[in-house]
């Protein structure tokens, strides 16, 4: 792929839409017979752009499965998803893959870098996917890093790091091909609490990009005041959702 | 992604080394193992180059060219009498008993050629003059007789130099190279005439005959012809050569042996490359589910995990040949064990390996095609 049709690539939008992701009524079960579990029951959720959307909940509530059906990851049984303005049923795996790779980042609990690749390697994996030349694909993963404070630790590989640190190549890795939803499974359960506020704050920071939906799935009531939007899940379906002084009140009241 | 893939494996040095590792043992078995077995089935049929003709005449009943059931003297003038027959001459051969000087008793093949023609001569003569061969008691004897015969002497027997040959005194007028036989007895030469000297006396000497079609004629016309007219059997050399094989392949435990250690090596290399290959792929599973929902499709990664187990695969077939062909250039000039390594055992070996290469990713594509790029969210 030439430089200009890499940045073509990295410029692209998406169909515009109101909510960058519109999930409705989707059932998911996991087994069958009596090991049957219904993970997520008729679940209705959307995420709109420019926002920071945390899904909250007990274990076993859903969040995660509800993470893996919106990325495409997970086949799920019954309901519309949109996303990014495009519908996501009856898409084959390969298209789904496509639309994942050049859409969606994502960041993961354990941050799942390549431990045997250097970060400009590991950061510029998503632009290889969507077939950009490995020269410009890793000019554009050091500029990356290099925003997120990483730039001389470039060729050093994950091991290197302190778990903020690869945190941060996770964030800059998801970032890379600027995607305009990004997909944060727990990204602070592993950190401890100040490392923790510095990646909340960059992803924040992130969410606040026009146009870009950040949703993040948490555990961690320590990330509640960054958002713009909480929905909260109880035993597979979606208890309540609330914004601004709502999150306050409940940060308040709850913990 | 191709050279991240190849980062990937070579990164994990101890997994490397174990692959490549399994596949050169593989192949070093395999190549090592077929090239021996090559070379001792090149010295079945030694005979055929040592003593060149074209067609070989033989009792009806003689299944390979090692093998030796005498004929009436008179045959050789029936094959000549054939139509197509340029000439046709007789061959002793047999296994006789030499002194060395220190007394003791060696095992030779003592060939008698025909007199006058000296048909069946040694292809390579290193001293010595075969005309020669026609003085009273005269032998041309190879290199390997010298060393076996020259034991309990000052120096190496050579021109002018006396043995014994059942008792009877052996001259020796000159010294040739012969591709070494099957049982590796040494070549020893002599006229038709003076052989049935040295050899015990039977109702029946006449070992085979040589023959060479007329010109014009093909050698597999001219033996289905001799055989047609006088009851004996007539072999081109392919077709001695095949039956020689063929004999070994039904009566002896060797090609069974070979084949064993061959099979042994291309299990092992299948065990060791693809349990390894799959460990690795099951290591990183998580990051394979991270690269899927980052939006990689099975077929990339199957032709990633390809890619690994193909470099796996022509590194160790390198390295196995490598060792293969250090083991032939140190034991050619020794002479043994036999050893040959042509362009059909590194084919054979090279499609072993591909199928082990092969094998072994498919293990791992099917664990990936089937991994939920969903795992990576799962703590």
């Amino acid at each position: 792929m030439s430089v200009a049709a890499a940045n073509e690539l990295l410029t692209a939008t998406s169909p515009p839409g109101t909510a960058a992701v519109r999930v409705a009524g989707v059932t998911k079960t996991y087994g069958t017979g009596d090991s049957r579990t219904v993970a997520l029951k008729a679940v209705e959720f959307e995420a709109r752009p420019g926002e920071l959307h945390l899904v909250i909940g007990p274990s076993g509530c859903g969040k995660t499965t509800l993470l893996s059906v919106v990325a495409g990851t997970l086949a799920w049984d019954s309901g519309e998803i949109e996303v990014l303005g495009t519908r996501l049923n009856g898409m084959k795996d390969s298209a789904l893959a496509a639309f994942r790779g050049r859409h969606i980042g994502f960041i993961f609990q354990q941050f799942n870098l390549i431990p045997t690749l250097d970060l400009v390697e590991n950061v510029s994996v998503p632009l290889l996917l969507n077939g950009v030349r490995r020269a410009v694909a890793e000019r554009r993963a050091a500029e990356v890093l290099a925003r997120v404070g990483l730039a001389e630790k470039a060729r050093r590989r994950p091991k290197d790091l302190s778990g903020g640190q690869q945190q941060r190549v996770a964030i800059a890795r998801a970032l890379v091909h600027e995607p305009r939803l990004i997909i944060c499974d727990e990204p602070t359960s592993a950190l401890d609490s100040r490392t923790g506020h510095t990646i909340m704050e960059l992803l924040a920071d992130i969410a606040r990009t026009p146009g870009r939906c950040v949703i993040l799935v948490t555990h961690d009531p320590r990330t509640y005041g960054f958002a713009s939007r909480i929905t909260e899940m109880e035993d597979g379906r979606v208890r309540q959702e609330f914004s601004g002084q709502a999150i306050q009140d409940f940060i308040a009241t709850h913990h | 992604m191709y050279h991240l893939a190849l980062k990937m494996l070579i990164a994990d040095r101890a997994k490397y080394a174990m692959l490549v590792g399994g596949v050169a043992f593989a192949s070093l078995l395999m190549t090592q193992q077929n090239g021996v077995f090559r070379g001792l089935l090149a010295w079945t049929t030694s005979h055929m180059r040592n003593m060149r003709a074209s067609i070989w005449v033989v009792e009806k009943n003689v299944e390979q060219v090692n093998e030796t059931k005498a004929l009436r003297d008179t045959d050789v003038n029936r094959v000549r009498s054939v139509s197509g027959v340029d000439f046709a001459v007789p061959l002793y051969i047999s296994v006789q008993k030499a002194r060395a000087a220190d007394g003791s008793d060696k095992p030779i093949q003592l060939v008698g050629l025909h007199g006058a023609t000296l048909v069946g001569r040694p292809p390579d003569v290193v001293r010595g003059d075969l005309e020669d061969l026609r003085l009273p008691n005269a032998v041309f004897i190879d290199e390997l007789a010298v060393q076996r015969l020259s034991i309990g002497r000052p120096r190496p027997l050579d021109i002018g130099d006396t043995f014994e040959i059942n008792d009877r005194e052996a001259r020796v007028v000159g010294i040739c190279r012969t591709e070494r036989q099957f049982f590796g007895y040494p070549y020893v030469f002599t006229t038709y005439d003076q052989a049935l000297q040295y050899a015990p006396r039977q109702r029946k000497m006449l070992s085979m005959i040589l023959a060479e079609p007329k010109p014009g004629l093909t050698a597999e016309a001219v033996a289905r012809t001799i055989e047609a007219e006088t009851g004996l059997r007539a072999m081109t050399v392919p077709e001695f050569s095949v039956a020689t094989v063929a004999f070994i392949w039904r009566n002896t435990g060797i090609p069974a042996s070979f084949m064993t250690t061959i099979i042994l090596g291309f299990i092992v290399g299948i065990a060791v490359s693809a349990q390894t290959f799959y460990s690795f792929v099951l290591e990183n599973l998580r990051n394979l589910g991270a690269l899927k929902a980052m939006g990689a499709t099975n077929g990339l990664l199957a032709r990633l995990l390809l890619l690994q187990a193909l470099t796996v695969g022509l590194v160790g077939y390198g390295i196995g040949v490598g060792l293969t062909a250090m083991f032939g250039f140190a034991v050619l000039p020794i002479g043994q064990p036999p050893f040959i390594l042509d362009y059909t055992s590194l084919t054979i070996t090279g499609t072993a390996v591909l199928l082990i290469c092969c094998i072994a990713a498919l293990l791992g594509i099917l664990k990936i095609s089937r991994l939920e790029a969903a795992i990576v969210f799962r703590a």
